[in-house]
């Protein structure tokens, strides 16, 4: 004889109870296992970013900030250089290394300055990042530097497999170095080589340490992760300029909110010649290049 | 541009100034907090003119210094120009326009936008020159001269920082090539 099923028997008590407790133990260790540092309850944060402090001033020997400032409201970041100012000095290649505490040995450059010549034009497959003359501009050449372009469809964050990279809401594209596995997949598919790795433990000389970092920006990075340029988010979000803005002793590099109509990239999207680097890629990059005369 | 930027950069660079003239002095100090111009960058002991001009006779004869200021080389369209096109023959502690309209030396961009007037206003975007401070709160800008000399104003070359090491690859796997 045929059962209905509307005559089932009803899971006994038993069962009941020890899959509810099964589903709830399965819930509390997914919640409770490692987190992305972003995904934390803001005590829970905290507390890391105080255990984080307290290592690095004690590795460091000075004491160490890690700030988790937010997105500030109604800000869209963005970068614009002057091609017709650069003179390739590398001054901000430098201060980016001591303002964001870059590996010194293995050596970490997050701006890459490429001496270009004139004749050819914006060509980086004849482009010479090693250029090292007495004195700049050399005759015939012009430079462009070139770090991460925070790009507003970044290919980079697509292809991390554990979401360890993401763009942030003022459009700055940020890593978990705890969340990192090294895999390198989102250094493959950046078109501009923005993206470094640590290939063996990073070294900051103890005075040279910059103490004051953010957790998804400056704050000293483990052997095995993948860093770039973060607009120095530190500063950035404190309202300050970028390093590398403040550094340059030609004035090309400016920095602005692009939501601002009277800041200094809106005026130069409105009345300069500006590119942007691969566009046909359409990663559309936060970072315009434009020439002032 | 903001509108209101100009009077706000011409208040400020009057609020600046460190030294006499009455004018000066009671220049109206309605200075945008958002704005900051260093003094200018004069030769030390340079300033006032007025403290060895005031007593000397004006001589307006285009000619070579050889007793004073002989290390100033003009190379800034020195065949059409000359000091006093500049400086104020009459009161040395003040530069003129070609209007004649006298200016103080923290107003110089005035001067120098008489002829390049797109950095002019490039520079009060914010756009030609070096800022520093805060990109949406207080800022620092500099003078043309802080950067240009005015008597050479272009730019001098620098010496660059150290190029990257270039990636090195382990000996097995060139077979000790380079």
């Amino acid at each position: 004889m045929k059962r209905d099923p509307s005559d089932a028997p009803a899971p006994s008590r038993r069962e009941f109870v020890s899959c509810a407790a099964g589903a709830a133990a399965g819930f509390l260790l997914t919640a409770c296992g490692p987190k992305r540092l972003v995904e934390m309850p803001k005590e829970r944060l905290h507390a890391a970013l105080r255990e984080l402090e307290r290592q690095y001033s004690e590795t460091y020997g000075t004491a160490v900030t890690v700030a988790e400032t937010p997105a500030l409201p109604g800000v869209q970041f963005a970068y614009a250089l002057d091609i017709s100012r650069c003179i390739g000095c590398r001054r901000c290649v430098y201060a980016c290394v001591e303002e964001n505490n870059q590996s010194r040995d293995p050596q970490i450059h997050w701006i890459r300055v490429h001496a270009m010549e004139k004749e050819r034009g914006v060509d980086f497959s004849h482009s010479d990042p090693y250029y090292d003359p007495k004195e700049v501009p050399e005759e015939g050449r012009f430079y462009v530097p070139v770090a991460c372009q925070q790009c507003e469809n970044p290919p980079c964050t697509k292809v991390c497999p554990v979401g360890a990279t993401w763009k942030e809401k003022d459009g700055i594209v940020v890593i978990d170095y705890d969340w990192c596995i090294g895999c390198r997949y989102c250094m493959a598919a950046c078109p501009y080589g923005a993206r470094h790795f640590n290939w063996a433990e990073p070294s900051i000389p103890k005075a040279e340490l910059n103490p004051n970092t953010h957790y998804l920006g400056n704050r000293p990075r483990p052997k095995g992760v993948v860093e770039k340029c973060t607009f120095c988010i530190h500063r950035a979000r404190a309202g300050r300029y970028p390093a590398c803005v403040e550094v340059c002793p030609v004035g090309a590099r400016k920095f602005g909110n692009l939501l601002d109509p009277d800041s200094e990239v809106r005026y130069i999207i409105e009345h300069k010649r500006v590119l942007v680097l691969k566009e046909d890629l359409n990663t559309v990059p936060r970072f315009f290049y434009f020439y002032a005369t | 541009m903001r509108p209101a930027l100009v009077p706000a950069l011409l208040a400020v660079a009057c609020a600046t100034a460190t030294y006499g003239g009455d004018e000066r002095a009671e220049a109206p100090r309605t200075a945008d907090e958002r704005l900051e111009i260093p003094p200018p960058p004069f030769s030390e002991g340079i300033f006032p003119c007025s403290s060895c001009h005031a007593g000397m006779p004006v001589n307006r004869t285009r000619r070579a210094l050889t007793e004073m200021h002989d290390d100033i080389q003009l190379r800034h369209d020195e065949q059409h120009r000359w000091c006093l096109d500049c400086h104020d023959a009459t009161d040395r502690d003040w530069l003129h326009l070609a209007s004649g309209e006298r200016i103080p030396f923290e107003q110089s961009y005035l001067l120098c936008g008489q002829c390049h007037g797109e950095k002019l206003r490039d520079w009060r975007a914010g756009v030609h020159g070096r800022r520093t401070g805060n990109w949406n709160g207080q800022k620092r800008y500099l003078l043309c001269a802080h950067c240009h000399n005015p008597h050479q104003p272009r730019f001098r070359s620098l010496e660059p920082k150290p190029a990257p090491r270039r990636p090195e690859r382990p000996k097995e796997e060139t077979g000790g090539l380079p």
